[in-house]
């Protein structure tokens, strides 16, 4: 059963609300009312909290985990590619993109796993289409329900089980019982007193008789009422940035993981990384932002009591061609990287580099369904059962 | 009043927030005496040069500027950004006053339609001259043939910059602007295959927009001259080629026919209205054709309430009907906290829609801005009458056909202070849907 018309329509149709997001029924909470939520339900320490770092716009992964032994990496996109001085060595002729200082820390610690060649039968190229797909965990036929709200829904339907950091919550989120919640990016919510804020309060008192959107409206209301009289002005100081503010976004998820919130999914994210031209520079500054927003956060959340309990997953909507077009930059291409990283988490190489050179209609070929990575999450962090939430058996790997 | 004229005056209201940002109560006057299909026709018109609304709000004056490149220095590049981001506020500014202004509100209701249809950002276009001259040419061609838009949009510079067209080259093309023309411009998703795409791309080689000299110009030496094939169409195609061919289509007809009625009447993906408008589109691709079957369709009249007013929908609506004008930036602010800022939509997919619009955050900043216009603006339509009528004194001046009992219950509460009446007002449920 569709949750709302919307939702439906954003999984159906594509292109329509794109990668953004939509909003949900459970409404949005305050950080202040999750961090409340804390000191009565604390998480207990070694509950593992899973945070998910989705980079929109379809990154690169050949000039982020870069092939530089491939004599096909050089062929393909000889001014895109990075020699063997510039790039930071891992292992099996491969190396980080020169940026990622702190993502070549974490590896050598062994507390960053990188899976390669990831993907799924049927490559969709569309951003809006792959991007549900990898949300709803399914690429056959369109979802209602994200895979992480299917979670939610077989857990007791708590939205503070799975928050979003910014007031769009990710389809990711969307269960059919339940959604997770939203985390406004500015925290402050001072709310009118008086004969106006009671004539407010009335005026969001959903009927249960009036049209759903109708409803939807004074719920968006009244939730924002329930929060501000229940937890008085929010606190002060608590800012995400922007939209594209990552490090500004984990330092939110941070705070939130410090005061014990009960919290055990994070949705954060960062765009921009549609590269069909000029990519080499412009893309390597993006993923420096990035390096530096996840590593920060790492050596941030290790210094309280929680600092085993965090796996960071990073993952985009597809990788990009092996050869580089006349643009200095890549088109749309299929399989890429998901990097888990933690100090719980078994860090290494994982799945088998894709063939630069064996492609299918010139892009990579995958060797680990993304689903593989959900289910073992799923199972290695959340204590759940995959098949459930995924609908299938897909092969759980060693990083947790 | 009869209940005729009640009801002919909230179809009237209901086509003025969709074709417009709401009516004011003279409008609805006039309206209601004019009928309900000549106020359709006398709406679905390109921008009149007499508009006294658009006279009095004409368009900043900008010049292209050279972006200094890769050699440019530290400070010219420094310069050139803060140049952008005055000249981006003082356009973004224009084009809302500009949408409170006009008199007729069609051309910019339908313009934003196409911004958000043609979803192209400043943040990487960098120019706010080229974003003002796409602005433009939606505005200007937004009512007329869709081929021709669509081909205006592939050579239009911004457009060119956005998805990266200025450097497609024969053998190795780049699919940005042929995927998306694809996807989210002509066909919509599923009616096109991975091959298209590529073979689309090779089309579009050759087409160069220099911003030195400002001018758009098609490099032989760059062009694929080899055959393509394209939606099952063969032949030695170029982007004016590929583009007859993707608007002519089927899908392409259903997929324009789809997304004018999911703005402006209700969100759709498959619907049996769409079949039933596809042949008035099909003739001649003409969007004022299809505004007006759009309009005057009976099922268009169902589907009251049935939108959520997007974010600037809502605040030029409140603005018009408040009589105040788009003249600082605490507006760009608001638009900003609510997530919809012109110029600056999230990916060339454009904005989201409908409950996507309806979070707890947004719902404070409506409270926010509410108060702000209450304060500001002119409720004496509220202000002037006795306590007891001020509910529907705000109704009336909003255009809203009637509150819920709810929403009386709210106002009357609150009834003795006219401001906090026309804030509960613009906040009620009823208002906030389109």
């Amino acid at each position: 059963m569709p949750r709302t018309m919307s939702r439906r329509q954003f999984l159906i149709s594509s292109g329509v609300v794109g990668g953004a997001a939509l909003a949900v029924g459970a409404g949005g909470i305050t950080l202040r009312e999750l961090l409340v939520a804390g000191k009565r339900t604390p998480l207990e320490v070694g509950t593992k909290i899973v945070v998910f770092v989705t980079m929109y716009g379809g990154n690169d992964g050949l000039s982020t985990v870069i092939p530089y032994t491939d004599k096909a990496y050089y062929a393909g996109r000889p001014d895109l590619a990075y020699e063997e001085s510039e790039v930071l060595p891992l292992a099996d002729g491969l190396g980080f993109n020169p940026s990622m200082t702190g993502f070549k820390k974490l590896y050598d610690a062994k507390q960053l796993a990188i899976v390669r060649g990831v993907g799924y039968p049927n490559p969709d190229r569309s951003h809006f289409r792959s991007m549900a797909i990898w949300q709803t965990a399914s690429p056959g036929t369109p979802q209602v329900t994200g895979w992480v709200g299917r979670w939610l829904d077989a857990n007791g339907a708590d939205p503070l089980l799975a928050v979003n950091v910014g007031p769009v919550l990710p389809p990711m989120l969307a269960g059919q019982h339940c959604a997770g919640a939203a985390v406004p990016s500015s925290g402050g919510v001072a709310m009118p007193t008086g004969t106006y804020g009671s004539g407010l309060r009335a005026l969001d008192t959903a009927s249960a008789s009036s049209a759903p959107l109708i409803q939807r409206v004074a719920q968006s209301g009244s939730d924002l009422f329930r929060v501000a009289t229940t937890f008085g002005p929010t606190l002060a100081g608590a800012k995400a940035g922007g939209a594209n503010d990552l490090a500004g976004q984990l330092d939110l998820v941070a705070r939130c993981i410090a005061a014990n919130a009960p919290t055990r999914v994070y949705s954060v994210q960062l765009g921009g990384f549609d590269f069909h031209a000029d990519e080499k520079d412009a893309q390597s500054t993006l993923l420096g932002q990035l390096d530096a927003a996840v590593s920060g956060f790492l050596t941030n959340v290790a210094a309280g009591p929680h600092g085993k309990d965090v796996v960071m997953v990073l993952y985009s909507e597809f990788g990009r061609r092996v050869a580089a077009n006349g643009s200095q930059g890549t088109d749309h291409g299929t399989a890429g990287n998901i990097f888990v990283a933690g100090a719980s988490v078994h860090g290494g190489m994982f799945g088998d580099q894709p063939s630069l050179t064996d492609l299918a209609m010139d892009d990579l070929k995958y060797n680990v369904d993304f689903r593989s990575v959900y289910a073992t999450v799923l199972e290695g962090a959340l204590g759940a059962d995959a098949s459930q939430v995924l609908g299938g058996n897909f092969p759980k790997l060693a990083f947790i | 009043m009869s209940s005729g004229s009640d009801a002919l005056r909230s179809d009237l209201a209901h086509l003025y927030r969709r074709a417009g940002f709401g009516a004011t109560p003279a409008e609805l006057d006039a309206a209601v005496s004019a009928g309900y299909a000549p106020t359709v026709a006398a709406l679905v018109r390109p921008p009149s040069a007499s508009d006294q609304g658009v006279l009095s709000t004409p368009p900043p004056q900008l010049t292209v500027a050279p972006a200094p490149g890769k050699n440019g220095t530290a400070a010219q590049r420094k310069a050139y950004q803060a140049r952008v981001t005055t000249e981006g506020r003082a356009l973004t500014l224009w084009w809302l006053d500009r949408m409170v202004m006009a008199t007729n509100p069609l051309p910019e209701k339908l313009t934003f339609f196409w911004h958000g249809h043609f979803a192209t950002a400043m943040s990487k276009v960098r120019s706010a001259a080229l974003m003002l001259r796409q602005n433009e040419l939606l505005r200007t061609g937004g009512l007329g043939a869709f081929d021709a838009l669509d081909l205006a949009i592939a050579r239009d510079p911004a457009m060119m910059i956005w998805l990266d067209e200025n450097q497609n080259i024969a053998g190795r093309p780049n699919e940005n602007f042929a995927r998306e023309n694809m996807e989210l411009f002509t066909l919509g998703y599923g009616n096109y295959t991975e091959d298209d795409v590529r073979e689309g791309a090779r089309c579009y080689t050759g087409w160069r927009y220099n911003q030195n000299s400002d001018v758009f110009v098609e490099v032989a030496q760059r062009h694929d001259n080899g055959v393509k094939t394209v939606l099952g169409h063969t032949g030695n195609f170029d982007g004016g080629d590929l583009i007859t061919i993707l608007t002519h289509s089927e899908a392409s007809h259903r997929w324009i026919t789809t997304r004018v009625w999911s703005r402006f009447a209700k969100t759709i993906t498959t619907d049996p209205v769409v079949a039933a408008l596809m042949p008035t589109y099909a003739q001649q691709l003409n969007i004022a054709a299809l505004l007006t079957a759009t309009f005057t369709s009976p099922p268009f009249l169902q589907t009251k309430g049935e939108l959520v007013k997007q974010p600037v929908e809502y605040v030029v609506g409140a603005l018009r009907a408040l009589k105040l004008r788009a003249d600082n930036q605490n507006y760009l602010g608001y638009l900003q906290a609510l997530g919809q800022v012109l110029f600056e939509p999230p990916n060339v997919g454009g904005w989201t829609f409908d409950d996507g619009w309806l979070t707890t955050a947004a719902s404070y900043t409506r409270m926010k801005f509410a108060r702000y216009l209450a304060a500001h603006g002119d409720i004496s339509a509220v202000a002037d009458e006795p306590v007891s009528a001020r509910a529907d004194a705000a109704a009336h001046l909003l255009s809203v056909d009637g509150w819920a009992a709810q929403t009386r219950v709210a106002l009357a509460q609150v009834a003795h202070d006219p401001v906090s009446v026309v804030t509960l007002a613009l906040c009620a449920p009823e208002y906030v849907v389109n």
